[in-house]
């Protein structure tokens, strides 16, 4: 027994002690199940174990920190509706929301902050990190925070653009069928099916093997392939506004099929499909890595998380985290994406119970 | 019960209609090649008795259509035709990899499946309890990892670092069954991660939705204690959402499993795909695509069919 351990385990369950004493029934809960985890943490992995503990801990507690302040500051900076909606957003949607800010500020000044460039060989392979690099070089000698840097605007950039142009594809199909109707919403409705019904990993490869992997043609089979899912939120929610009075009235008026889905059908079906935005771009942003990782997306000298994982994966083997560093910045920003999605969700669904 | 069996069948039908498109598709897709598949695989700078050569030996004289139904026909009798790099039959290759990549996603399966189930019931029961929301933010954690992190963050802990698993999950035909469940440990449990997060939320979602339906609150009001109102009153209207979760699930299990293959070296049909996409080896690629979606519709419709069997409102569709 050490001061470390003894330390430690005064710590949890004093601190769950003192929260049992003053009724805080929710911490005495996450204190105490703390506090039973680091029991069997301890006997079956030890001393290093109970670090582990410590720093995972420490890390979950200074994530809270972070997101409370930023939600803090958002409260403070926006105007007023805005902040009464952000002062009652749960904690790990305040964390989501300082993750996206995070990167698309590195995405956008990334060469300003990265001190090398993407492609730039400044050392020999795999180097260890120093005061020059700070996550240490990959296997052809470039920084390896550099790269992460450029990761964010070239991944990130890629998936957005693939995502909008899903989006405009899918949404104006869809609200196309709802107002007409009839013969081309059946085709359109099939055609969908057929799409949706091929996995669509599967169906990824198959047309990047025939069309090869450059940028744009990344882009295009991205966006037809996530295209059908958006058609059939637009759809149905446009099927629900298309019978609505004004829409008859904007008929008669004699307005064309163009300006009702511009100024009539859009406005009135926008609040689903900004929620679907987000939850597309993660899945969107979650194949574009997988392609990558499997060779077949973003192709080099340009900076990417998912060939940055494949790249530098023999590294595994010697028990270094490098490889981990860009598929955690990939994880990351999805799960950012996924809290925000989540709170707005809840939100607009009105779910309370 | 004449009127089951009609649904069902029509049901059938439309997954088998979906099938014959998609096989067209999958076909044709490579019809649209700029050029042809001799022009693709041997290049700008082949000579044209090359190109006639190679055109006569893969049958590209003739008209599109007849080769499909050839192409079809031999797909059904489980001939693939011949590789183009290995110039060996696809079907020889593909049959012990497809059994690999089936034993995996089982392994996974029965591990995930009722530990999902179980965590998402008793979510739904405590929802909004502290446990909810810690088991939620885990969830959503699991399902935004691309697969390829919690892999490689297992290799780490438990291969590397701890030494526990192997990191490669090489297996061969003579391996006894224990050793191969030993060895395919580390893939199963990366995809089981992915999965149980699917399948409890998904779970909860619609245990929620069941609990607070008129019937279940009547069922409270007039007395009846917690479990007997699960037991009794949501179970037997839950089967048919929990049927659906599982086998959408383990369709997702399918697919997922190409990016797991390729971080184990895991020797399945995944790993095989990827491979011949970046060979350009089309015959490969065809015959991999057409047995990942028709996996992957089988189950969806298999989805269906439960969820119609189970659920006495969809069996009298108005």
């Amino acid at each position: 027994m050490n001061y470390f351990i003894i330390g430690f385990y005064a710590l949890v369950i004093g601190a769950s002690t003192l929260a049992a004493y003053y009724q805080k029934r929710t911490t005495f809960i996450l204190l105490f199940s703390l506090t039973l985890v680091s029991f069997v943490m301890g006997i079956v992995g030890g001393e290093s174990m109970l670090w582990a503990v410590t720093l995972l801990a420490g890390i979950i507690a200074f994530s809270a920190g972070v997101s409370y302040s930023f939600r803090e500051f958002l409260v403070i900076i926006l105007p007023g509706d805005m902040s009464k909606e952000v002062k009652t957003a749960p904690l790990t949607a305040g964390f989501g929301l300082f993750v996206i800010f995070t990167y698309a500020i590195s995405g956008i000044f990334a060469p300003i902050i990265a001190p090398y460039g993407e492609a730039e060989i400044i050392s020999s392979a795999f180097a260890l990190a120093d005061d020059n690099m700070l996550l240490g070089a990959d296997q052809l000698g470039r920084d390896m925070f550099s790269r992460i840097i450029y990761g964010a605007r070239n991944t990130v950039g890629l998936a957005l653009l693939a995502t909008i142009l899903a989006f405009l594809m899918g949404a104006t199909a869809g609200l196309y069928a709802a107002t007409k109707g009839g013969k081309l919403d059946q085709l359109l409705g099939r055609i969908v099916d057929v799409i949706m019904s091929i996995p669509s990993l599967i169906f990824s490869l198959l047309l990047l093997s025939i069309f090869g992997t450059n940028t744009t043609t990344l882009i295009i089979v991205i966006a037809i392939i996530y295209s059908p899912r958006v058609f059939r939120l637009a759809r149905s929610v446009g099927g629900n506004v298309v019978v609505m009075d004004y829409i008859e009235a904007a008929k008669l008026r004699g307005e064309g099929t163009w300006y009702l889905i511009r100024k009539e059908m859009l406005p009135n079906s926008l609040a689903p499909l900004i929620a679907e935005f987000g939850l597309e771009f993660c899945f969107v942003f979650l194949l574009v890595a997988g392609l990558s990782f499997l060779g077949l997306g973003i192709q080099p000298p340009t900076a990417d998380w998912g060939s940055m994982v494949r790249e530098n994966a023999t590294l595994i083997s010697f028990g270094e985290i490098t490889p981990l560093i860009p598929a955690g910045a990939i994880a990351l920003l999805t799960v950012a994406v996924n809290f925000v999605v989540d709170w707005m969700l809840y939100r607009s669904s009105g779910l309370k119970e | 019960m004449g009127d089951i069996a009609t649904i069902v069948l029509k049901r059938l039908g439309l997954g088998f209609v979906t099938l014959l498109v998609i096989s067209i598709i999958i076909f044709f897709a490579v019809e649209l090649l700029p050029g042809d598949i001799a022009q693709a695989v041997l290049g700008q700078g082949a000579t044209d008795e090359n190109l006639a050569a190679m055109r006569k030996e893969l049958g590209l004289d003739r008209p599109a259509p007849v080769r499909y139904f050839e192409w079809l026909g031999g797909a059904l009798t489980g001939d693939f035709g011949k590789s183009l790099v290995s110039q060996t039959p696809v079907a020889e290759a593909i049959g012990t990899r497809f059994g690999n990549t089936l034993f995996l996603a089982t392994f996974a399966a029965v591990i995930a499946v009722p530990i999902a189930i179980f965590l998402g019931i008793l979510v739904a029961l405590f929802r909004n309890s502290v446990f909810d929301r810690v088991a939620n933010v885990v969830t959503l954690t699991s399902i935004s990892s691309p697969e390829f992190f919690l892999g490689y963050i297992l290799i780490l802990f438990l291969a590397v670092k701890g030494g526990y698993f192997p990191a490669i999950a090489k297996i061969d035909e003579g391996m006894s069954f224990f050793d191969k469940l030993y060895r395919t440990f580390l893939p199963a449990l990366t995809m089981v991660l992915v999965v149980v997060a699917h399948m409890m939320r998904m779970t909860r979602a619609s245990i929620i939705n069941l609990l607070a339906s008129p019937y279940v609150e009547m069922a409270r009001l007039k007395g009846v204690p917690a479990w007997k109102v699960i037991v009794k009153h949501a179970l037997p209207n839950a089967w048919a959402p929990v049927i659906n979760v599982v086998a959408l699930n383990l369709a997702y299990l399918i697919t997922g499993v190409v990016l797991v293959e390729v971080v184990f070296v895991y020797p399945g049909i995944g790993q095989m795909l990827v491979d011949s996409v970046t060979k350009r080896d089309f015959p490969v690629v065809q015959a991999c695509c057409l047995i990942f979606a028709a996996t992957f519709i089988l189950l969806n419709l298999a989805a269906d069919v439960g969820s119609i069997l189970t659920n006495p409102r969809l069996r009298h569709p108005k």
